[in-house]
């Protein structure tokens, strides 16, 4: 096989693993019982589904213009998607919206 | 990158301040280096309309929306930044395969907690790359930051006793440890190497 066709393969199996990451995280939105929890799916599955995304799409291109706008979202997905999620698991807390019966410790509720 | 204030003479105060403007200079240089290279990695390609557009925004990003200082007192230490990135890798993949998998399990709810960490070296830039990476490796989502007290409250999912939330707060010294090797000072690294793990609110 020529490098090209080898990066392609790559980069078809980048995409197919990020779209499934992707899906579980959505499931994991749905799914999950309270908010906090929703959270935990809408960072970590979200960001590498997004990261795999983004490398299968680079490996297909591999143009050097594609190239840095690719690598630019990886970095303001790395930088923003933590922040956005704790904005809303803070919100969601201070709103008393967290299903007390599935904690089982919480050393927020005594400072 | 030289690190102030690790000089053998103590300085005195206007050559603290001189450096502490000299700092300050210098974050910003970086930072407007940085908006310039976003501006024409955006555009997709390096021209001289590009560079020229991207020097008028960055100023203007600059001037019209200014941050406050970041208290930066070390340096980049090029082995903690490599053993970082190996591990961050690691534990995000880790961390994905985790939710995706109890989030398709049929039939389970997961159990959780919010636990208090106090971090070793409470610096501004440690707290929120401390805060930002918690989020993202396995267990840990950042909730409430104390910024005076130095504390995180985070939020650990799929808890099943004790030993789990033990667990945590190593993962989340471990992730402030590497933290502080990849950026922090001298006196930092020292903080966060001799400081003793003490059984804080447990």
């Amino acid at each position: 096989m020529t490098p090209g066709a080898v990066a392609d393969w790559l980069g078809a199996v980048s995409l197919v693993a990020g779209a499934l990451l992707s899906l579980a995280a959505a499931i994991g939105v749905l799914r999950f019982p309270d908010t906090l929890s929703r959270m935990h799916a809408a960072t970590k599955p979200q960001v590498l589904g997004v990261l795999l995304l983004l490398l299968g799409l680079g490996l297909r291109l591999r143009s050097p213009s594609d190239l840095g706008m690719i690598v630019l979202v990886g970095v303001f997905q790395l930088a923003t998607a933590p922040v956005a999620a704790q904005m809303i698991g803070r919100a969601a807390y201070r709103s008393g919206r967290v299903d007390r019966d599935l904690l089982d410790v919480d050393e927020l509720a005594d400072r | 990158m030289t690190s102030p204030g690790t000089g053998a003479a103590r300085p005195s105060g206007t050559s603290r301040r001189a450096q502490a403007w000299a700092g300050r200079r210098r974050d910003q240089v970086i930072a407007y280096g940085w908006l310039v290279l976003v501006w024409n990695l955006f555009w997709g390609d390096f021209s001289w309309g590009n560079l020229l557009g991207g020097l008028l925004v960055a100023a203007a990003v600059l001037v019209f929306f200014p941050l406050p200082p970041v208290t930066f007192s070390g340096r980049l230490r090029l082995r903690g930044l490599l053993v970082f990135v190996g591990r961050f890798v690691v534990e995000l993949v880790r961390a994905s395969a985790h939710v995706a998998r109890i989030a398709v399990q049929p039939g389970y709810v997961p159990r959780s907690a919010i636990i208090a960490v106090q971090l070793r070296v409470p610096t501004d830039l440690g707290l929120a790359l401390t805060a930002e990476v918690l989020s993202l490796v396995p267990g840990t989502l950042i909730v409430e930051v104390d910024r005076d007290a130095g504390i995180l409250y985070v939020h650990v999912l799929d808890v099943h006793g004790p030993a789990d939330l033990a667990a945590s707060r190593a993962r989340i010294r471990d992730v402030e440890r590497r933290i502080v090797e990849t950026v922090g000072s001298d006196a930092e690294l020292r903080m966060v190497r001799s400081a003793r793990v003490d059984k804080e609110f447990s």
